[in-house]
């Protein structure tokens, strides 16, 4: 990323900062006391940071899966899906097969999941380059189905946990929380009495899908820059036309694009369930793992590693952001209206090239006078 | 067998579930004809639910709040039409964040409004229903059209829609600034002007769409209300190939879906209600693929218009 571009980006998130203080001035809240409390709020424990990074691990999952898509020339709306799918898929996997050792059973979870989401991002693919259904439609229809298919799956009777509205808990040899040992054993409980910064971390629970996350990452950046088949996926998205005149297989390139797509927003929901939730429950609504998902894409400008860093950001405010509601009154969807505002400034180069153009003017002009003097 | 009020109920329900859609598709099929994609009518949609059911609240009037709603997503409108036609933004990431923004503000409002609370309170007053007590209570023709006012309004909306959009130079213009902008350019069109009356007029039926959902549908506004019909919205509009009488065909679709799921989940019948909800999604996919196909929108569909 050039450094034009991160100025772009700083500059986009600085004045969604400054329009989500106005929101919060007219609603008659401090915006000063209102930030202080989310930054302390995410930065002031070691356990703040853990939940930050833990609340950021799914939507840095989606966001990457959105910014495949995107190189492609393709608009993934259908992350939130696929997440529910692999999600799904990982908790059956995680309840069902027994008996098998700790490493082997979350990598068995987390490949099913990742097929099953792979699969279902893999529809729309096909749909987009046998049929030449609009992959934002199909992907729309798709997220609505995979919620009431995981609906149906958590009511199935040998999979809902009895007078719940979630399944059953996955096996213990499923679980990515990491430091589990600590918690269960004497002499970790004993440790633990001695250590109150390593206890406080353990209270949330913290897992190792952010790791997971960020090999995920490396390797999408690799396959992108480094492989010829990121390469070619690259050049449909810049040019169809060319890529085909190239001797690009269009067709298999979406199909291939949209199924690692999925494979990684599934992947979300699947280190979601084997680290943190342990179930899956009804789902009355969509979560919103997919939409933040296209917000970290598109604040990370479609990079593997930008979709760390907005990830890490919006996770911060997902965290952070609830606390202003407990300490203060004022409502936490300040968050929503702060990631829509960032998000519009990011779909506007042109406004912030006429903002800085103003600001280079105000300048020079400022030093005209100065010299006049 | 299913008896004549049994299908006149799901008629019924039907057409009151299609209805919010319709609005809501007609504000896409306006923007995108005029060259603008509004990925945002979710947002605005739960804008429009929003402001009407509280204005609704607080004046008792449900017309009123009706009109609020529409003026709301016209603003909220306006600030995409400000990013994608002025300042020539991308108009899909602008539309995104219209659907974190019309939420965000509905429920920061409503929190302000009803002491902390994210749902507002009911409203005495729904929108009214003109034929109530005409017909025998419960007879085939009471289910069918005794309706909200606004259930009529949605299909009266469409036959003006297709007319403005046809029959109007003003829907000429909007369909030749997203066909053709510069060509509309050369002619004297004034591509924004024309183009931003087509998107605030969009965010207005949005808002119309949330607001009949939260004046006549149910009478209060709560965060899940509106979840995700301003997609399904925008997905009949591509359906219906960005014409108002096909967006209305395909609304009423999923309509009838959900008149059958609400139907059939007060009867013995044993079909699981999740597997029934799924059907009209997954009978979208399949009329796409076997008798649409390739759906393709006005041309200059998502190009920013940059007059040199």
């Amino acid at each position: 990323m050039n450094k034009r571009k991160l100025g772009f980006i700083a500059l986009s998130v600085l004045l969604g900062v400054l329009v989500g203080a106005v929101v919060l001035l007219i609603g008659g809240f401090n915006p000063i006391e209102a930030y202080s409390i989310m930054i302390k709020g995410v930065i002031s424990k070691p356990k703040y940071i853990a939940w930050t990074l833990i609340r950021a691990t799914p939507i840095i999952f989606t966001g990457l899966s959105v910014t495949f898509a995107f190189r492609t020339g393709l608009f993934n709306i259908g992350a939130e899906g696929q997440y529910i799918i692999g999600a799904l898929t990982a908790a059956l996997v995680g309840y069902f097969v027994q008996g098998l050792p700790t490493v082997l059973h979350i990598l068995l979870a987390l490949v099913a999941a990742g097929v099953a989401a792979g699969i279902w991002g893999g529809i729309a693919g096909l749909l987009k380059s046998k049929f030449g259904v609009n992959e934002v439609i199909s992907t729309i229809m798709l997220n609505w189905t995979a919620l009431y298919l995981n609906n149906y799956v958590v009511f199935w009777d040998k999979f809902r946990r009895p007078n719940s509205e979630a399944s059953f808990k996955i096996q213990k040899t499923a679980s990515l929380k990491a430091f589990a040992n600590l918690k269960s054993t004497e002499a970790g409980k004993e440790f633990l009495a001695n250590n109150s910064i390593i206890k406080g971390i353990l209270s949330s629970p913290v897992n190792y899908g952010i790791i997971i996350a960020i090999i995920s990452a490396i390797i999408i950046w690799y396959l992108l820059k480094k492989t010829t088949l990121g390469y070619e996926l690259r050049t449909v998205g810049l040019n169809r036309f060319a890529a085909e005149y190239g001797g690009i297989n269009v067709n298999k390139s979406i199909l291939i694009s949209m199924i690692i797509s999925g494979v990684l927003a599934g992947l979300g929901g699947a280190t979601q369930v084997l680290g943190v939730t342990s179930e899956v429950s009804v789902l009355a609504a969509m979560e919103g793992n997919g939409f933040d998902g296209i917000a970290v894409a598109l604040l990370g400008s479609s990079t593997a590693f930008g979709s760390i860093f907005a990830g890490i950001l919006f996770g911060a405010l997902k965290y952070g952001g609830p606390k202003i509601q407990s300490l203060m009154g004022a409502p936490s969807e300040i968050i929503n209206i702060l990631i829509g505002s960032i998000v519009f400034f990011t779909s506007m180069p042109s406004l912030i090239s006429v903002l800085a153009g103003k600001v280079r003017t105000l300048k020079s002009r400022r030093r005209g006078e100065l010299e006049d003097d | 067998m299913i008896s004549l009020n049994e299908v006149g109920f799901i008629i019924g329900i039907s057409l009151m579930y299609a209805s919010p859609l319709i609005y809501t598709a007609l504000g896409g099929v306006v923007s995108e004809n005029s060259g603008v994609i509004n990925i945002g009518l979710e947002g605005m949609m739960t804008m429009g639910a929003f402001v009407g059911a509280t204005v609704g609240y607080f004046t008792g009037n449900p017309w009123i709040a009706f009109l609020a709603a529409g003026l709301a997503s016209g603003l909220l409108a306006l600030i995409h039409g400000i990013a994608s036609i002025t300042f020539g933004a991308d108009q899909i990431v602008s539309g995104i964040a219209i659907n974190f923004l019309g939420p965000g503000i509905s429920l920061f409002l409503s929190r302000l409004f009803f002491n902390g609370a994210t749902m507002t309170k009911p409203i005495a007053n729904k929108i009214s229903r003109p034929l109530n007590g005409i017909f025998t209570r419960n007879s085939f023709l009471d289910l069918v059209f005794n309706q909200y006012l606004t259930v009529y309004l949605a299909f009266v909306l469409v036959i003006v829609i297709w007319f403005m959009l046809y029959k109007t130079k003003f829907g000429l213009r909007i369909r030749s600034v997203g066909e053709h902008p510069k060509a509309a350019d050369t002619l004297g069109v004034n591509v924004y002007r024309v183009r931003y009356l087509a998107v605030i007029l969009s965010g207005v039926l949005a808002g119309f769409g949330g607001a009949s959902m939260s004046l006549a549908v149910v009478s209060s506004f709560r965060p899940t209300l509106i979840s995700g019909q301003g997609f399904i919205a925008l997905a009949a509009m591509i359906f219906g190939k960005w014409k108002p009488q096909g967006a209305m065909v395909s609304c009423l679709l999923f309509g009838a879906a959900q008149g059958f799921v609400i139907y059939l989940g007060g009867t013995s019948v044993q079909i699981s209600s999740q597997i029934l909800a799924m059907v009209p999604y997954i009978l979208t996919l399949l009329v796409l693929v076997f008798f649409v196909g390739r759906s393709t929108g006005p041309t200059a569909n998502g190009d920013p218009y940059i007059k040199n």
